[in-house]
């Protein structure tokens, strides 16, 4: 007799409980899109966030002081303590190795070019700095393969022309193709193409490059030439590592040194900018990490308010759809006031009437949150794709949560509807006064 | 009596009527937060990526300096919605001849502009300085006063604080600029200048600079000011999918909400007709209840959404967020115009009946 109450009601109002159904299907799809997007979204900004550039710096611990103003180094860089570009690669068997998305090494000194046109033998006037650096380097670590460089560690490099290849041709008659900063190659008149000699080597230019900074007054070439020109084989002067990090917060601005053994080891293994540089600390004897606050820091900060903001939105979106399973409720309820007065005129009780209404309920939200969830999880692709331009990452621990989530929404949507019905007085409804 | 007829309708039915206001009024106050926040919330978070420091760059001709009153003009040129540090920069040495760079600033303009130095102390004596963690190492490795030599003129400092950054401040020596122009003589030739606003206003504010000085360079920090719009516009794209998704939402719950009500009251419909109230007049009736609840429910929709919207703002950015009085008339004209939609549809599905179908119960 109940499931005849319960099927003939699906059957005989079909119209509405369509509605109804429609209704719970949007309020937990975009619950449940929602929730998908806030979880993830931090992750996706992280990596946007590294558009800003490298956020750790690792130099030689043995090294002088910089004497530069304005990215243009006013000392002659000959001397002092380097880095091996044979360890780089140790930089991905660290703790957070899967953390460092990229790095890039650097070499530079001045040189003296001769420019096209000007003949072999005479000595050149100019002075120019010449960078040495990966552009998009193939790293071998153990099993993995890692491309790393430039391109990746600083997005607003802009080449007009092609990126140089970082292996250079052993043949010392080979030009090697590099790129001129734009200021040098507007001073100078210098085209794609164009040819100059630095140190012996023939220096082809693949492509003018602009940065908006001191780089844009210099030639930039493959690490491995620099090296040999500079005839210091394996050396690395700077290394600029692009991690993903976690926000600082308080743990991670104390001391390591005079934390207890079981926060240490929290301390290790979150992904701190600082606990990042230490773990590269680790690995490279003579070198020292730090963060590059400006990047690191205000990572952070902007990570959070974003957050803030998609969490804050969210509980925006829930409370809509509780609004919206309780219209839907509520609409099925109000059409149905005087079946229920019958009812209650007959002799139902109040249990059965509320038993009723949940069983009716329960069969909508279960059909209806079932499919709900999935256009949710759907929807919250299609955002991340179209926004992100990756899928979304669900955590399986998200399937539960957002399962009690919308059994939550259905049930506190569903709540009012059904005192309503419980409480309704048979003889008021009968006589067609509400 | 049309305004009585709807009145006794909307006092009789009381339950009916406060939920289907209830719907109108919660749906558009979730529009009017959501609306008010989109809004605002570019703003915001432009001002939050300040904190970033300066993504544009004045810097004087080779060997130059800036004008002596490029300060006070750059102040009256931001108004409020940035800031700006000169800076001056010369390379010294120590009596050992050791290499070194030392700037001269407004140390409480660094400390508004650079807000992610880590800085044990702000230097408040004359000729006490910051020294960057590198440098500290270098020059004075157990805090010691020590001297600076620039062209002969020597110059002995203290330390105050020691300054960590992770960049190039490291090894330098940050001076108060009142004592660095009396040591040095020399005056300011970068401007560091941090603005806040979308890339076209950035992109207009650089066009005042290079027309304000000829003489110097204007550029835009392109590290800083590329990653922001990046950041900010994926931002922005998910805040408008996510506003999108729930005002739909929303509206979609009070559609099916309104349309039932109708329907609900076929009867009176049939009623009304039958007691010889025209088509039109019957028309009217219905829409005009409609329009009305429309219109009460957006209203109180509005001051609470403006509720609303503030709170997140306060919770979320530590400021309120100022009503929008932009989004009323959508909010209102979007709650009337849904409102009419609603009633008309079940209205012309009802007209094609004949009132006694409905009156016979069918």
């Amino acid at each position: 007799m109940f499931f005849r109450l319960v099927y003939q009601s699906f059957y005989r109002q079909r119209r509405s409980k369509l509605l109804a159904g429609m209704a719970i299907i949007f309020g937990v799809a975009v619950a449940t899109a929602m929730i998908a997007v806030a979880t993830d979204i931090g992750d996706k900004m992280n990596r946007e966030l590294r558009a800003y550039g490298p956020n750790i710096v690792v130099y030689p611990r043995e090294e002088t002081l910089d004497v530069e103003i304005g990215g243009v180094n006013l000392k002659p860089v000959t001397s002092g303590a380097f880095l091996k570009e044979s360890d780089l690669p140790r930089l991905k068997g660290i703790f957070w190795g899967h953390s460092i998305k990229d790095f890039a090494p650097f070499l530079s000194f001045k040189v003296n070019p001769a420019l096209p046109g000007t003949a072999s033998s005479a000595p050149s006037e100019l002075s120019v700095e010449l960078i040495g650096t990966y552009f998009s380097k193939t790293i071998h670590y153990g099993k993995e393969t890692i491309v790393t460089g430039v391109k990746n560690t600083y997005p607003w490099w802009k080449v007009e022309g092609a990126w140089p290849s970082d292996e250079p041709s052993a043949d010392q008659a080979q030009p090697v193709n590099v790129l001129a900063g734009k200021q040098f190659a507007d001073d100078h008149h210098l085209k794609s193409g164009a040819i100059l000699r630095v140190g012996g080597r023939l220096l082809k230019l693949s492509g003018i490059l602009s940065t908006g900074r001191a780089e844009d007054r210099a030639i930039i070439a493959p690490l491995a030439l620099v090296q040999q020109i500079a005839h210091r084989p394996d050396a690395v002067r700077r290394l600029y590592v692009s991690a993903l990090t976690k926000p600082e917060d308080a743990l991670a601005r104390r001391n390591p040194k005079t934390m207890s053994a079981v926060m240490y080891d929290r301390w290790y293994c979150s992904p701190y900018a600082n606990s990042i540089a230490f773990q590269i600390d680790e690995a490279l004897p003579y070198a020292h990490a730090e963060q590059i606050r400006q990047v690191a820091q205000n990572e952070g900060s902007v990570l959070s308010r974003i957050m803030g903001l998609m969490w804050l939105v969210t509980m925006a979106a829930l409370v809509a759809a509780v609004l919206a399973v309780s219209a839907a409720m509520m609409n099925t309820l109000m059409a149905r006031r005087r079946e229920i007065g019958l009812m209650k005129a007959l002799g139902a009780t109040r249990t059965l009437v509320a038993a009723l209404f949940f069983a009716e309920g329960a069969t909508l939200a279960v059909v209806g949150g079932g499919v709900g969830f999935a256009l949710g999880i759907l929807l919250a692709q299609r955002i991340s794709l179209r926004i992100f331009g990756s899928s979304l990452h669900v955590e399986a621990a998200l399937l539960p949560v957002v399962l009690l989530v919308s059994f939550l929404i259905l049930l506190l949507g569903s709540a009012f509807a059904l005192r309503r019905a419980v409480h309704l007085d048979p003889t008021v409804v009968l006589r067609g006064d509400v | 009596m049309l305004l009585r007829i709807m009145l006794r309708s909307a006092t009789v039915r009381r339950g009916r009527t406060l939920i289907t206001l209830m719907a109108i009024a919660v749906a558009a106050a979730v529009s009017t937060a959501l609306l008010n926040l989109y809004v605002d919330m570019q703003v915001k978070l432009h001002r939050e990526f300040r904190s970033y420091g300066a993504n544009v760059v004045l810097s004087a001709k080779d060997g130059a300096s800036l004008p002596p009153d490029a300060i006070a003009t750059l102040d009256r040129e931001l108004a409020g919605r940035g800031a700006a540090l000169p800076v001056s920069y010369a390379a010294v040495r120590t009596p050992a001849g050791l290499p070194v760079v030392v700037a001269g600033v407004d140390m409480a303009r660094a400390r508004k502009l650079n807000t992610w130095w880590s800085v044990t102390e702000w230097p408040s004596l004359p000729n006490s300085v910051l020294i960057g963690a590198r440098a500290a190492a270098a020059l004075s490795p157990k805090g010691d006063p020590f001297d600076l030599v620039f062209d002969g003129r020597v110059l002995h400092v203290s330390i105050a604080g020691i300054l960590q950054t992770g960049g190039p401040e490291d090894s330098r020596v940050y001076i108060s600029q009142t004592d660095f122009a009396s040591w040095t003589g020399l005056q300011p030739s970068v401007m560091e200048i941090a603005v806040a606003g979308s890339p076209e206003e950035i992109n207009g504010f650089i066009s005042r600079l290079a027309a304000l000085f000829p003489s110097a360079d204007v550029q835009p920090v392109r590290q800083i000011v590329e990653a922001e719009a990046r950041v900010f516009d994926k931002t922005r794209s998910a805040l408008l999918a996510s506003v999108a998704l729930i005002v739909v939402t929303a509206f979609l719950c009070v559609l099916a909400t309104l349309t039932s009500t109708v329907l609900d009251r076929r009867k009176d419909f049939a009623v009304m007709k039958a007691l010889g109230a025209s088509q039109r007049m019957a028309n009217l009736l219905f829409a005009g209840e409609s329009a009305f609840l429309g219109a009460a429910g957006a209203l109180l929709g509005y001051i609470a959404g403006i509720g609303v919207a503030s709170l997140i703002g306060r919770i979320n950015f530590q400021a309120g967020i100022e009503p929008r009085w932009s989004v009323f008339p959508a909010i209102l004209m979007g709650s009337i115009a849904l409102t009419l939609l609603t009633a008309v549809i079940p209205i012309t599905m009802l007209n094609r009946i004949q009132p006694a179908v409905i009156l016979k119960g069918e």
